[in-house]
């Protein structure tokens, strides 16, 4: 299958010498979703906006639809849709309104801007406000909008940066399934994200970004195999009776226990014996934990798999890309 | 809910992607009908920006006016203001080029124009062709009121003619005011940023008083800075002198082509180049 989103070496350093990419490389297969997954500040949208001809790399090349980014960019941007991750529409402007322009700016006749306009705006339950300025709009209206802006010329090539953050359970739910619905048609989908499960719901690939660098892609059953599988949280009461319990779990298996307050955290990669041997040696120092819970791995967890330090590790502390 | 509409890669109908000068003038017509919509929504900004020329007209027609004294000029003060308000108002309204465009980028709506297959000039022609209209319809309000405290012009192709040149002045300056709001954080910043190039230019020119009347260090300053002439060519067009029109209209038109040359690639450059 052909590439839809090639990258090779994106190198980014912004003014004040923030180096936001160093050495990003990527491939997305047409008719696929693509995942990037990251925390903040790790490169996620300056990826995006490289991608979809916003910003010129200072080195390293991308190809979408075999066109460059940087010498074929009108190419490009006719098949792209993007929906950053602020909504990028016109406050004073109507949704139906903004939705026309983009048709237009898209070479759509009027006519037809006019038709794409309504149909999306059905699609994406805005009907009954189209016709309203889109500052009265709720956050959540918001980004359905810039979304069906996205996808007003029917773009091959998608992408979404960070499409879910901010939304409520439902319209997420929903998001999910428009897209399920465009790869259904074809389309390539890249998007970003800060949960491992959005990620694992959606993406046939992922890849793992951290200080703008890839530290692991492949397909989310492929990253959670290396990161172990579920993690067991032993709360002991307090701080130090779970310092005690670090103490007597320690060494015991490949993937060390790891303390985060009064829980111990055990991945339990080795299975369900994992679980009984750690309830027999607690049961024998006499550290019964208050309470057992199992879960599925956290963005944290992986990041402290691949990199060992936290997601929120002294990473959020740049400024947004676009506010 | 339908499903097919958001169908991924079908072709939808659409005229040819090559950026001709045809497909750039189209680009920034969408671009300039949408700037429109918002003065149309917004018509508090339209409100004021011609409140305060009102306020001008009256201040200066019966507050100061009567201590002016304008030598050499035939006709009241009213005739002689009336020409120095319209280039003032218009240099004024041609700061909405820096407020729009700084808001714009703050909004983020410019970063999905970079993404869309727009020609890339269209974002800011259909900025300056939205404030060239604006200020179309405040020389409407002005002329109204102009005429209601006494001013009467000499004949109406001058008048015209008088109107074509400050609006193209206009225009022109709001390029240079493209470059500000393009360098600007946020909107508040852009127009604070602003005023301190329109002040010295709108005032320190024959646009309120003779500039006879003004110290002979500034007097070389006010005849030959750009507002002064445009004042001085409207003047002569509008309501026959003091002088001859051709210099000054000469003088105008070079000074538009000049500002257009600089300020418009340097504004091109500014929007290319700023990425947040
Ligand atoms: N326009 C910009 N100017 C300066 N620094 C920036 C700019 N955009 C992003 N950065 C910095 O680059 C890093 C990566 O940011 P970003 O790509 O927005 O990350 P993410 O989308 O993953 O949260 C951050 O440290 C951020 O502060
Ligand atoms: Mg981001």
């Amino acid at each position: 299958m052909a590439n839809a989103v090639e990258a090779t070496e994106l190198v980014k350093t912004f003014k004040g010498g923030v180096r936001a990419l160093e050495g990003v490389s990527l491939e997305v297969a047409e008719g696929t979703v693509f995942g990037l997954l990251g925390p903040n500040g790790a490169g996620k949208t300056t990826a995006v906006r490289i991608l979809t001809t916003i910003l010129a790399p200072d080195s390293g090349s991308a190809r979408v639809l075999g066109h460059d980014v940087v010498h074929e960019a009108a190419q490009v941007r006719a098949s792209i849709g993007l929906a950053g991750q602020y909504a990028a529409v016109d406050e004073n402007l109507t949704g139906r309104e903004n939705l026309r322009m983009v048709g237009q700016l898209t070479h759509l006749t009027r006519k037809v801007a006019s038709a794409r306009a309504d149909e999306l705006l059905a699609r994406f339950e805005l009907t009954d406000a189209a016709n309203r300025s889109v500052k009265t709009y709720s956050g959540g209206m918001r980004r359905r909008l810039d979304l069906a802006a996205a996808l007003v010329d029917r773009p091959p090539v998608l992408f979404l940066d960070e499409p879910t953050t901010g939304l409520d359970p439902y319209s997420r739910v929903a998001l999910w399934g428009v897209i399920e619905e465009l790869t259904g048609a074809g389309a390539t989908v890249l998007l970003t994200t800060q949960y491992l499960e959005e990620a694992d719901r959606l993406a046939d690939r992922l890849a793992v970004v951290d200080h703008g660098k890839v530290i692991a892609e492949g397909t989310s059953e492929e990253l959670k195999a290396r990161l172990g599988a579920t993690v067991l949280d032993l709360n002991m009461g307090d701080d130090e009776r779970a310092k005690q319990a670090l103490g007597v779990l320690a060494g015991r298996w490949p993937r060390e226990p790891v303390l985060s307050g009064a829980t111990v955290e055990l991945q339990l990669d080795g299975g369900a014996r994992v679980v009984t041997e750690a309830l027999r040696v607690l049961e024998e120092a006499d550290l019964v934990p208050s309470t057992l819970a199992m879960r599925e791995p956290s963005l944290n967890d992986v990041f402290l798999a691949l990199t060992g330090h936290g997601a929120d590790a002294d990473q959020s502390d740049g400024k947004e890309a676009t506010k | 809910m339908s499903t097919v509409t958001v169908a991924g890669p079908t072709e939808m109908p659409r005229a040819g992607l090559r950026a001709t000068p045809w497909r750039a003038a189209l680009d920034s017509l969408v671009v300039m009908e949408r700037n429109l919509i918002a003065y149309r929504r917004v018509p508090e900004s339209l409100f004021f920006s011609s409140v305060q020329p009102i306020m001008f007209v009256l201040l200066f027609r019966y507050v100061f006016g009567g201590a002016i004294k304008v030598i050499g000029f035939r006709g009241g003060y009213a005739n002689y203001l009336m020409p120095g308000i319209y280039v003032q108002t218009v240099a004024f309204g041609s700061v909405a080029t820096s407020i729009g465009l700084a808001e714009d980028l703050q909004k983020g709506i410019i970063e999905r124009f970079r993404a869309l297959p727009m020609a890339r000039s269209a974002v800011l022609a259909g900025r300056t062709l939205a404030d060239l209209v604006r200020n179309v319809f405040v020389v409407l309000i002005i002329t109204a009121v102009g005429y209601a405290v006494g001013f009467r012009v000499e004949g109406l192709a001058g008048f015209l003619a008088g109107v074509g040149l400050l609006l193209l002045f206009a225009y022109c300056l709001s390029w240079g005011f493209a470059v500000i709001g393009l360098s600007a954080p946020n909107s508040e910043t852009a127009q604070v940023m602003a005023f301190p190039v329109l002040f010295p230019l709108t005032f320190a020119a024959g646009t309120f008083v003779p500039v006879s009347s003004m110290p002979g260090w500034l007097q070389g300053f006010a005849n030959y800075q750009p507002v002064g002439e445009v004042v001085a060519a409207a003047r002569s067009l509008m309501v026959g002198g003091p002088g001859p029109a051709a210099n000054h209209v000469i003088g105008t038109l070079l000074w538009c082509l000049g500002v257009l040359v600089v300020l418009a690639p340097l504004a091109v450059w500014r929007y290319r180049t700023r990425t947040t």
